[in-house]
């Protein structure tokens, strides 16, 4: 039997364990143990998740626990997995130890460091694990202070503008959320516990009023909109994302956008899908804005942390535009794309700090011929980008082509026509990752101090080598995952066709 | 004759109290700052102590005094703040040479408050409102060199008879229409006459002052900023509270028939309170001024909390209250200990702060995100009911501009941790402040309530048990 809650006691404890550490080795091997554990957890999660399916367990939610909380709202602890929470849970974790080991070297305020990093590993697998709407927006809330810490004292550039401007406006995209979710409650019918009920699955059981549905659900889907990069409040992304520290970067690209995705789906989409229905060609127009636009915005950018991010609002576009077409192959792809892209761009993002860290610039015309200096840190270089284009092999092309596919099967001129845009700038993209990988790591060498750098520490290896084999995995057998995460978009999708039988 | 004893035991603990520290102050033998201190806080704490034996609901002297368990809450939770206040404050009375003084005027207001809260005639009201209001006006004026002290002391006693006046206005015309002061039987005897809304108007512009809210709210940053830092807190925090519960008390009970008429007014108030509150704080620079604006825009959110008129209204604004209590006192504790050992009060003083001293940049961190309403501070956990309280009567344009102002009020709020945190001081940050006793008691109580109030349920709950709505 797994007990949910220990993913989310493991990094606080951890984190306050760190805070009682006294020398720098303490505080490493501390987070070190933590990040390992909870990864060690993720998988056991992952196998016993295996097991219960296989044992014929057919609910749509295991291992839940529920304890009342709040009585009088009839808010409770309550949490419990599906296939698509599991496979989160398990990117979590992936990042959270390679963010871990990138930033071994951390020595200034090292211990604030991994205990906000820490704390902030709690608040997402928090958010993927509640099945109550308090603790999710409790935990969407939580991941976000940290942050403006992490990139505020250990980032660097514009760091301070960059900091606020990521916390204003995260915590305006959960202002949105709680509006919506406030909505949301009272237009529950009564449960056996209260007037009301924040319970995602007693709302899911129900029907809740049209009306309130179209009026809500715009505040939830661009409230978790934002913080998945929906076009037009992308903005915090680039600057946010540059300015951060190499682990915060990773955290933000690879696990924060995908608090959002999350969200849209579990409960834009799974609650209210009537609206999601009525509201989708809206949801396809912006995403598909967000594909080109991003993909045309990375082009122009010369540092590299900059395409990265720009690179991550086009990808995430793919996201929103499975949850847009609202098929149950698009859906799958949506949640294929958040894990490959979560893990693709933690790689990337590792890749360019052990390269920053090194040659102190992360400008396209100032790098150069790493290849033959630094082997290791520049190939993991060329396949996280390679995975970014979507190389076949890789899980980049697995999650992109179920979303394409997914995309297709809406039979409408205007579906085509995003999809086909949509296709498209998978060409802008490989010119420009092909553009910065070729000045990064061929050609000559344009700086000859550059010809001392030592290629990755053993830190650094295992970080590339934990995502790395995460990617592969998916890209090569991809089927595991796709059967992950089935059961829980079929439930979702049972929910949406209901809502188009109707009209 | 006994229940006199039981029911107003809260109350007779602070004549006595009162009485004791006027002995010893005429009294032949002068007694030091740090013994009388400790006796002092050592009665605080019996005084807090006597809320929690005889929790009975009772009437006296002719329906003048009642009672309840949400009283009786009520006023402890006027007793924890002073004496959290007395704790903060230690540092700086102990160079105070009239410290006795001090706690007479602080007692006589807070028992004014406590009797306020308990009054069930307006007559009674009024006379403990003022009871309240004029030795605040002494204390504001304690800093007896800065000049800055005595112009707050101005400010204050000038706005605050001012709308006293008002509130006396308004209490005439109920008087005159309904021929009663009694609570309980005026509700049968309001009918909505243009009169008595006449009155109703005066009697909330009197309470939106004692609340400082918008657009009666100008004398809060002077006389914030002007106070001593104790005063200041004392100010933002029990006075506040006990104005919010005498209001949400008698706008729940006495003006219920009158409901329709005052919840546009509270839903105006309160989006104006937010705006503007929010506004003017992102322009301070005085850490005093910007907790003024601050808490200047908390009232707005308790308003909205008051607008739900429901059970969960009154319980939400008595357990925010009770939030804020130790939120706003946690970054007060910090901002007295830096203010009794270097004089410096403004916020780019707090630059490199958490280079010298770490343990206080936390707290003040926990406390602003309290605030703020960052989980897993209970100030979220207040925030979320008080808006969902606004929430239940429909009202969700109200809900939006509330949510939409605590993103402008975080931008200040983390102005000042990146001060705190990040900022490098041009020339030597704050020295390291030693804390001793009564401070640091004060850090850990109100860090301990900022942590545990939200995420254990039980308080809230137990407030939810007894309140009622209209």
């Amino acid at each position: 039997m797994m007990s949910l809650s220990l993913l989310i006691l493991l990094p606080v404890l951890t984190a306050l364990a760190v805070l009682c550490c006294r020398s720098l080795q303490q505080i490493r091997a501390v987070a070190l143990t933590g990040a390992s554990l909870q990864w060690l957890s993720s998988i056991v999660l992952l196998l016993a998740y295996w097991k219960e399916r296989a044992a014929g367990n057919q609910d749509a939610m295991l291992f839940r626990e529920g304890y009342v909380w709040f009585a009088s709202f009839n808010i409770n602890y309550h949490v419990g997995v599906d296939g698509m929470a599991v496979a989160m849970v398990l990117l979590t974790s992936f990042v959270v130890l390679a963010g871990v080991l990138v930033s071994w070297h951390t020595d200034y305020r090292p211990k604030e460091f991994f205990f906000l990093l820490l704390f902030l590993s709690a608040g997402a697998y928090g958010f993927f694990i509640s099945l109550d709407l308090f603790m999710l927006f409790f935990f969407l809330e939580l991941a976000v202070i940290p942050k403006f810490l992490l990139i505020g004292i250990w980032g660097s550039g514009n760091k301070e503008y960059s900091a606020m401007k990521l916390a204003l406006m995260l915590m305006a995209g959960s202002a949105l959320v709680f509006t919506g979710l406030a909505g949301l409650y009272f237009a529950t019918a009564a449960t056996g516990r209260g007037p009301h009920s924040f319970d995602l699955m007693d709302i899911a059981q129900m029907q809740i009023p049209l009306q309130a549905q179209l009026l809500f659900f715009p505040f939830v889907f661009t409230g978790f909109g934002i913080f998945s990069a929906l076009f037009p409040f992308h903005t915090w992304v680039p600057d946010g994302h540059s300015s951060a520290p190499t682990a915060a970067s990773m955290f933000l690209a690879g696990i924060s956008m995908k608090l959002g995705g999350y969200g849209c789906i579990r409960v834009a989409t799974y609650l209210m899908p009537d609206a999601a229905v009525a509201y989708a060609p809206y949801i396809i127009v912006l995403a598909t804005i967000a594909i080109i636009y991003g993909a045309f915005a990375t082009m122009m950018q010369t540092d590299l942390k900059y395409i990265n991010a720009y690179s991550s609002v086009s990808h995430c576009g793919f996201v929103l535009l499975g949850i847009g077409m609202l098929t149950n192959t698009a859906i799958n792809g949506a949640v294929m794309q958040m894990i490959s892209h979560g893990l693709m761009t933690a790689l990337f993002f590792a890749a360019i700090g052990m390269l920053y860290q090194r040659t102190h610039t992360r400008m396209l015309d100032k790098l150069g011929g790493l290849l033959k200096i630094t082997p290791f840190i520049s190939t993991v270089f060329v396949i996280a980008g390679l995975c970014s284009l979507g190389l076949p092999g890789l899980s980049g092309f697995v999650a992109e082509m179920t979303v394409f596919m997914g995309a297709w099967q809406n039979s409408g001129h205007w579906y085509r026509l995003a999809t086909i845009l949509a296709c498209a700038s998978i060409v802008v993209t490989a010119v420009y990752i092909l553009r910065a990988v070729a000045q990064t790591v061929l050609g000559p060498v344009t700086d000859p101090s550059y010809t001392r750098l030592n290629d990755a520490a053993w830190n650094e290896k295992m970080a590339a080598v934990l995502l790395l084999a995460g990617i592969l995995a998916i890209g090569i057998i991809p089927f595991w995952l796709q059967q992950l995460i089935a059961p829980g978009a079929d439930i979702i999708m049972q929910q949406v066709s209901k809502a188009i039988s109707i009209k | 004759m006994n229940d006199f004893f039981l029911l107003a035991k809260q109350e007779l603990a602070l004549v006595l109290i009162i009485f004791l520290l006027l002995i010893i102050k005429v009294g032949s033998k002068e007694w030091e700052n740090p013994r009388v201190l400790g006796l002092i806080n050592l009665l605080l704490l019996l005084n807090f102590a006597t809320g929690f034996i005889y929790q009975q609901e009772g009437i006296l002297f002719n329906e003048m005094f009642h009672t309840s368990k949400l009283i009786i809450i009520e006023k402890n939770i006027l007793n924890a703040g002073t004496l959290i206040v007395s704790w903060l404050a230690f540092d700086w009375l102990k160079q105070q040479q009239h410290v006795i003084e001090f706690y007479v005027l602080l007692l006589t207001t807070l028992l004014g408050m406590q009797l306020m809260i308990s009054a069930g005639n307006l007559l009674m009201f009024y006379l403990s409102l003022e009871m309240a209001s004029i030795p605040l006006a002494a204390l504001a004026n304690f800093d007896l060199q800065k000049r800055q002290s005595a112009e707050a002391a101005m400010k204050f006693i000038i706005s605050s008879a001012f709308s006293s006046g008002l509130l006396l206005f308004g209490i005439s015309f109920i008087y005159g229409t309904t021929g009663t002061l009694v609570f309980t039987e005026l509700p049968q005897q309001l009918q909505s006459t243009p009169l008595q809304l006449f009155a109703l108007v005066l009697v909330m512009a009197g309470f939106a002052f004692k609340i400082s809210v918008v657009p009666f709210h100008l004398w809060t940053a002077d006389v914030y900023q002007g106070s001593p830092v104790a005063v200041t807190a004392y100010l933002s925090v029990v006075s506040k509270g006990a104005a919010v519960f005498a209001f949400i008390n008698v706008l729940y009970t006495v003006l219920q028939p009158l409901a329709a008429s005052w919840y546009p007014v509270i839903c105006v108030l309160s989006v104006a309170t937010m705006c503007i509150g929010n506004l003017f704080a992102l322009k301070q620079t005085n850490i005093k001024r910007l907790l003024a604006f601050s808490s200047i825009t908390q009232a707005g959110f308790i308003l909205v909390g008051i607008s739900g008129s429901s059970q969960t209204g009154m319980a939400t604004v008595l357990y925010f209250v009770l939030v804020y209590l130790f939120s706003n006192l946690g970054i007060f504790t910090v901002v007295a200990l830096v203010s009794a050992h270097t004089g410096k009060e403004e916020v780019a003083d707090y630059k490199g702060f958490y280079g010298t001293n770490p343990v206080l940049s936390w707290v003040m961190a926990l406390s602003i995100f309290s605030l703020a309403g960052i989980p897993p501070a209970a100030g979220f956990f207040g925030k979320f009911f008080l808006l969902m309280a606004g929430a239940g009567k429909g009202n969700y344009v109200l809900v939006v501009i509330a949510a939409l102002n605590m993103i402008v009020s975080l931008y200040y709020y983390l102005l000042v941790v990146k001060t705190v945190f990040i900022d490098k001081h041009a020339q030597a940050p704050v020295d390291a402040i030693k804390v001793k006793s009564y401070p640091a008691l004060a850090l850990i109580i109100c860090s301990a309530g900022v942590l545990t109030l939200g995420l254990a349920s039980q308080v809230y709950e137990y407030i939810f048990s007894i309140s009622q709505g209209m």
